[in-house]
């Protein structure tokens, strides 16, 4: 859905005006600058506060990655802070978590990309064969619901089913076995936390390829089940076949932003399990940086993780453009 | 289209009905527990043996989840209503890139910003030295516009006939009052979409509490719940005096209902307005 709305801004930018042009661009006395200036006075006021915001807020912040290059004090500020050149990245790659943190956040991408991502494709072909139309209704009202639930929220109800007190491990225990550990334990962590994502956002991931089958024509399953076709091969012909651009996009957005692991998620567990297993980038920039009060080293892990982030967003568009895919912008 | 095989409706019965007890059981344990005595049995770890509101009355009862509950929702309306508002008028103002010089720049500047993010700690020093921290305006105005949503809501501005806007210039309106008069009764279901999308981010919103505020009074009801459920610190005993007497997993378990409760509630209306939202942006692409 990325694709669609801002190419979808792009778009409309040029048609709707197009028309405009055309009564406009004929008439030889164009009013100056300063008169088309003043007769737009109220578009210009009310794009004012929501341009503020993003100079403040998108743009300012900007400023501040020269930290990365500071031996940085709160109170000495920018101005007074000494400058280290390149001393916080090197700082940073020889960190003792260092590796740790990078090899996390691959291998949680990674382990996403390979196990959440098909799930989407999987279940909205399924719901999509369900002859009742109250049953579909129903499933895609139940799954989609995690996906509006805070993390927080979500990690206790886990909590509450598989934790070491949980309702699962109360059941153990009544019946003589031992509890579970798979919410503390670090050797299994990466997989709890794509199961979570799994649990939250399948549902909702269903929507985009719900959209690309509604935009299937009927006639293809028609002429195909007068081939004699079945409904497997009616969904291996038909319908894959026919998701195939938009799974090629998400698949290629996501890559893009492979760096992007569930930041919040992360956090919340990091004490049960330990940075061992939890520290991703983000991570290491939160509690590095702002609750360490290594600020230098925390600016320069996350401006890596913003520069790499923002080329293989880049890049990614770039891609999906010249397989004609559409792209972000 | 021919019947399906048996088995293979069976199976599928099967697996969906997996899916759903899968989604649906959890959030029915944390319910049920939530109602467990501070004697009872929980049967299965799940059915509580006595059941009691205990642990809701000592949540409620003026302590620290009531106060962060005021804070949520202060927070949550707030933040809409003004997110929503400043949104609308930057997507409005920015339909008219063609007429007012400069706008086209303002809106590559709005969608720009959504290929890089400065970074944590940048985003940090600028709120700090907006001297925000530790202010309830730090939930909402460093979120206060997502250019994902502007450009929905644009694209949505866009398709609004042209004549329809002429003519209201014509009787002398200007564009604060074409967009007051005119675009927004007809944009109705778009504004209801981002208006919940919003509300939903800001309800659930944790990391910037958790980094700007300083001081536990003022938390909202998600860091309560991290700080009670997940790193398990009692809540402040002197606040709430019966928390002892109550089985804490309940009470916890309380704790989660309530914060879950908002968006039950407005769950209806967010499933058809956000699904149709996210289809409207499918299809227009």
């Amino acid at each position: 859905m990325t694709q669609l709305t801002t190419s979808g801004g792009s778009g409309t930018t040029s048609s709707p005006a197009s028309a405009e042009e055309v009564t406009a661009a004929p008439r030889s006395a164009t009013p100056s600058l300063g008169t088309r200036i003043w007769r737009e006075r109220y578009a210009y006021l009310m794009v004012v506060p929501g341009l503020v915001y993003f100079l403040l807020f998108h743009y300012l912040p900007l400023a501040g990655i020269v930290i990365a290059f500071q031996d940085y004090s709160p109170f000495l500020g920018f101005a007074g802070s000494r400058w280290v050149g390149f001393d916080n990245f090197l700082a940073f790659a020889s960190d003792v978590d260092f590796a740790a943190t990078i090899a996390n956040t691959l291998v949680i991408s990674g382990l996403q990309l390979l196990l959440a991502f098909p799930l989407p494709i999987a279940l909205a072909v399924l719901l999509n064969s369900l002859l009742s139309e109250r049953v579909k209704r129903l499933v895609q009202s139940v799954v989609y619901l995690p996906h509006f639930l805070s993390w927080v929220i979500v990690i206790s109800v886990w909590q509450q089913v598989l934790g070491g007190a949980g309702a699962v491990s109360q059941a153990l225990q009544a019946a003589g076995m031992d509890p579970l550990t798979v919410m503390s334990d670090p050797s299994t962590f990466k997989f709890l936390v794509t199961a979570q994502v799994i649990w939250k956002d399948t549902g909702w991931g269903t929507i985009i390829f719900f959209a690309a089958i509604s935009g299937i024509s009927s006639e293809l399953y028609e002429s195909a089940a007068c081939d004699g076709a079945s409904a497997w091969r009616q969904i291996w012909h038909v319908t894959l076949p026919a998701l195939v651009p938009v799974i090629s996009l998400l698949a290629i957005l996501r890559l893009g932003d492979v760096l992007t692991v569930g930041f919040e998620q992360l956090l919340l567990q990091q004490p049960s399990v330990g940075a061992e297993a939890a520290q991703v980038l983000d991570t290491f920039t939160y509690f590095r940086g702002v609750r360490g009060n290594d600020w230098g080293i925390g600016a320069a892990a996350g401006l890596l993780k913003g520069i790499v982030g923002t080329a293989l967003v880049l890049g990614a568009n770039r891609i999906a453009r010249r397989f004609e895919l559409g792209g972000i912008l | 289209m021919e019947r399906p095989h048996p088995l293979v409706t069976g199976l599928k019965a099967v697996v969906i009905v997996a899916i759903v007890v899968i989604m649906v059981c959890p959030l029915l344990t944390v319910v049920l527990t939530s109602f467990a005595s501070p004697e009872a049995v929980l049967w299965f770890g799940v059915w509580p043996s006595s059941w009691t509101l205990s642990a809701y009355k000592s949540v409620l009862g003026g302590g620290i989840v009531t106060r962060a509950m005021t804070v949520s929702v202060a927070v949550t309306v707030i933040g809409t209503v003004a997110s929503t508002a400043v949104t609308a008028m930057l997507a409005y103002g920015l339909t008219r890139t063609r007429h007012a010089p400069g706008l086209r720049g303002v809106l590559w500047l709005v969608l720009v910003s959504m290929l890089f993010s400065a970074g944590i700690i940048p985003n940090f020093l600028v709120v700090k030295s907006l001297g925000l921290v530790d202010s309830y305006a730090a939930l909402i105005l460093p979120t206060l516009v997502s250019a994902f949503n502007m450009v929905v809501m644009r694209s949505f501005f866009m398709e609004i006939p042209a004549e329809v806007l002429d003519a209201a210039r014509i009787d002398g309106a200007n564009e604060v009052r074409v967009f007051w008069s005119v675009v927004l009764p007809l944009s109705r279901p778009v504004m209801a979409v981002i208006a919940l999308f919003y509300g939903v981010s800001y309800w659930n919103a944790f990391f910037n509490a958790l980094i700007y505020l300083n001081t536990p009074t003022k938390w909202p009801v998600q860091l309560v719940l991290n700080q009670f459920v997940l790193q398990g610190s009692p809540l402040d005993q002197m606040e709430n005096p019966d928390i002892g007497a109550t089985a804490p997993q309940a009470v916890q378990m309380a704790v989660v209902v309530i914060a879950t409760l908002p968006i039950l509630l407005i769950y209806p209306f967010v499933q058809r307005h956000f699904t149709k939202g996210m289809m409207l942006g499918a299809v227009k692409g």
